[in-house]
């Protein structure tokens, strides 16, 4: 129910809005984009697929946000220890690591 | 390959896996339950349990369609497509799962002329290709997959096509979950929620998990740091007490849902009264069933099903897996009896199944210091 | 090889032959040493390998035999008349000979056409010319139209061994390499996606070549530290080096950064839910190299044109026993086993 990978919209087919071809490292794959008429992609968009639909768009800025979030994990710590080391208790050095995050 | 190599940079995940071990209280043993059959391939395939400390463990759910499928629905439908000119379309994940007689590559080695596809639309296309046979696709699979096989059903509708019928084994996961917490011997501390069913049904359908029950849940994506990254957004909900539902799949999971694919669900399917689980026994309103105004694309209604009930061995101790009670290697049959490939018992039927991954992918694996408690 | 050959007990106890017995991994491995190996290789039968080594008045000599079943018959880098003369040679090659003379069988459906058989046999003088191989003679039966898939080749080989390689699992020992000659998959994908069902496209070729030249040159350079070498073919290298871990009794590591892979080839498996690790290669070899001699063979394989990519891949290590282990730069690791049929595209 899972195996879902993310692919570039390379093409979408002129006679049928619906078909479209993604791109993935090289591997093109026909897809359906019949689930996603409410907002429909367009060439260059990022989408989900699973069993040759498009479930979803991929949000760059979600993915951005993401790897940020991820990359400072850790580091916000680092920042949290140190005001500890003020004497804060940790329920707010957990707030600073929170609206550090936003 | 984009969207997917940054979620397994080697470095964040080592620091995903630090922040996991700081956050995780030493005086409590942690139970995690990961619903998406998905998510185990994945944690197997990467070797996550090797990143956690002693006291995180991750327990595998129910969330694995081929495997929570009563082998009767497989004679069924094997006997259903046993007709002449009769085409058996599959997903790969079938072939080799066994019926009483054996399995659909083994029927296809008797002379059943079976395929695989990759897509329900694949099947159909067979269907069109194919005007003198019938084309019978046997459906699976969860939220993620139904709404494919929706589409599909309306669009042959709509095409007229006869030669096409689907036979439906499709599930829903909510009242799998709810299942497993209803069960008495159940000890879980929160849910890493199955990241593309809600791709289609959301974060909502959560909440009450949350709210009544009291456990957090985080909608996880399947790399390894957004596994891991559900794991830290849990523990640190579980260390402020705290019970929400929370998105870490944000880049693809839409907090309402696709809309669309609930429409096209809702004109396709309606909710069986009860369905059998393989290993879980019978659960109300969970199952989908083909409309009457799809009547003709439902093999069901179509043809004749035999109704087969198939009941595993008792010694087969699936149940108490799929509820996180043992563990696979804990179960009588594991490992002896019933291997992948001589599958006695659900979990060993699908390479995702709790005891197949873990019999592939961990069993036998050199014990590390992270590791030894949990295995 | 013993000549006596005693009748014994067959444990095979499957009641019909399915296509996983084909494929190479644990059914395939059970039909030999469960059926053939009790009814033909007599007592004294070791571990089996890509070609038997046999002694005539004094001489050694590598002799071995494969069938080339392939749909569709012409691919993307290749065909299978090509498959056939590479595969038979690279058996060879990885049994420390050189290729000298073949005999081809054809099995061919009624109704092939002309063209399609002098096409495939076009490209088997060729490739036999450029492996410096002769083919010496050969048989061809017909049978009905609808079987044989157009045509199945069956080509024998024999072939001279190379001087200074003694090969066995048994000298396999803890500390020793695991050398890969470059990129793994680009067989088995290709024909995947020839067989147009997928709906999936990529710029890919299968990998078919000859790789003598490669297993030469290293040879030449590490002959001494050579300690087994093997062509993952059907199965992959998972089934291979899964093989060697049972007849060595040791644990292979391998680190999953180091292995060679091309990207669209990735591409495909993370789509369809295969593991590279079980695809088929057609032109790659894998070798166990002596921890002193590793650095040299690896280097020997490098100059070698069509050797750029290949790579130490991984370890011998005394755990975990009879096992592969593939490891993750960030310490993740999973167990990785043959498969028991063919890979099979998975949605869940």
């Amino acid at each position: 129910m899972c195996l879902a990978i993310p692919g570039k919209i390379v093409e979408v087919d002129p006679q049928n809005a619906l078909q479209a071809v993604v791109e993935v490292v090289g591997v093109r794959r026909k897809i359906d984009l019949g689930l996603l008429q409410d907002d429909p992609p367009v060439v260059g968009d990022w989408v989900l697929i699973h069993v040759g639909f498009a479930m979803s768009k991929i949000s760059e800025a979600d993915a951005r946000d993401q790897m940020q979030t991820l990359t400072m994990l850790g580091e916000t710590e680092a920042a949290a220890q140190e005001v500890r080391g003020y004497g804060l208790e940790e329920e707010e050095s957990d707030s600073l690591r929170q609206r550090s995050k936003t | 390959m984009k969207y997917v190599d940054e979620f397994r940079a080697p470095e964040l995940i080592t620091k995903a896996g630090e922040e996991i071990r700081k956050l995780a209280d030493p005086r409590r043993h942690y139970r995690i339950m990961e619903v998406c059959g998905g998510h185990s391939h994945a944690i197997y395939r990467f070797g996550l349990k090797d990143l956690l400390p002693a006291n995180v463990e991750l327990i595998h759910g129910p969330g694995c369609p081929v495997c929570v499928l009563p082998m009767g629905r497989i004679d069924d439908g094997l006997s259903l497509a046993a007709q002449p000119d009769f085409i058996f379309a599959a997903f790969g994940d079938m072939m080799r799962v066994p019926g009483t007689h054996g399995s659909p590559l083994e029927y296809k080695a008797r002379g059943m002329d079976v395929r695989i596809v990759y897509s329900p639309a694949d099947a159909l296309k067979l269907a069109r290709n194919n005007p003198e046979k019938h084309v019978m696709f046997f459906a699976i699979g969860f939220e993620t997959t139904a709404p494919s096989t929706a589409l599909t059903l309306l669009r042959a509708k709509t095409e007229g096509l006869r030669n096409f019928s689907v036979f439906c084994n499709h599930v829903t996961i909510i009242p799998a979950i709810r299942a497993i917490l209803d069960s008495p011997d159940m000890r879980l501390d929160g849910f890493v929620g199955p990241g593309h069913v809600s791709t289609v049904i959301g974060c909502r359908p959560y909440e009450w998990i949350a709210k009544d029950a009291g456990k957090p849940v985080v909608v996880a994506g399947f790399e390894p740091l957004d596994i891991l990254q559900s794991i830290v957004m849990l523990l640190r909900q579980l260390r402020k007490g705290e019970s929400k539902v929370e998105n870490q799949y944000r880049r693809v999971v839409p907090w309402e849902g696709n809309r669309s694919a609930l429409q096209a669900m809702a004109e396709a399917f309606e909710l069986r009264p009860y369905f059998e689980w393989r290993g879980l026994g019978f659960i109300s309103q969970s199952a989908l069933k083909i409309r009457s105004s799809y009547a003709e694309w439902d093999a069901e209604q179509r043809f004749a099903v035999p109704g087969v009930r198939v009941t595993d061995p008792k010694a087969a101790q699936c149940g108490e897996v799929l509820k996180g009670v043992l563990k696979p290697a804990q179960c009588k049959l594991f490992g002896r009896e019933c291997t992948p490939e001589q599958p006695v018992g659900a979990l060993m039927v699908s390479s995702e199944g709790s005891c197949a991954a873990y019999f592939n992918y961990e069993h036998r694996k050199p014990v590390t210091i992270a590791n030894a408690a949990t295995n | 090889m013993s000549t006596a050959t005693v009748l014994r007990k067959i444990t095979f106890r499957e009641t019909q032959i399915e296509m996983a017995h084909g494929a190479g991994g644990k059914a395939s491995r059970r039909l030999v040493e469960g059926l053939f190996a009790p009814l033909l290789f007599g007592a004294s039968a070791g571990p089996l390998g890509d070609a038997a080594h046999i002694q005539i008045n004094g001489t050694k000599i590598a002799m071995t035999t494969d069938s080339f079943v392939v749909k569709p018959l012409r691919f993307p880098g290749g065909s299978i008349g090509e498959l056939a003369i590479n595969g038979t040679v690279n058996d060879l090659a990885v049994s420390g000979a050189r290729a000298e003379a073949m005999v081809v069988t054809f099995v061919l459906e009624a109704g092939l056409p002309t063209e399609v058989l002098e096409a495939e046999v076009r490209a088997m003088g060729q490739a036999a010319e450029k492996a410096g191989v002769i083919i010496a003679g050969g048989d061809t039966k017909v049978v009905e139209h609808g079987k044989a898939d157009g045509m199945y080749i069956t080509t024998t080989g024999i072939g001279r061994l190379m001087a200074g390689v003694e090969i066995s699992p048994q000298t396999v020992r803890p500390g020793d390499k695991v050398l890969l000659s470059g990129p793994i998959g680009d067989h088995g994908i290709t024909i995947l996606l020839a067989r147009g069902e997928l709906d999936l496209e990529a710029e890919l070729f299968s990998d078919t070549r000859s790789v003598f030249p490669l297993v030469e040159a290293m040879v030449r350079e590490a002959g001494s530290g050579v300690r087994w070498m093997r062509d993952p073919t059907r199965g992959g290298v998972a089934t291979s080096l899964n093989e060697l871990a049972r007849d060595c009794g040791h644990g292979i590591i391998l680190f999953e950064e180091k292995i060679p892979v091309r990207n669209s080839v990735r591409g495909a498996c993370e789509l369809l839910g295969l593991d590279p690790l079980h695809i088929a290669n057609e032109g790659q070899f894998l070798t166990i190299v002596s921890s002193e001699h590793a650095e040299a063979a690896l280097n020997a394989l490098r100059c070698v044109p069509g050797g750029e990519e290949a790579a130490m891949i991984g370890e011998i290590r005394e755990q975990p026993e009879g096992a592969v282990l593939v490891t993750t730069l960030y310490g993740g690791s999973r167990m990785v086993d043959m498969l028991v049929g063919d890979p099979l595209p998975r949605i869940c």
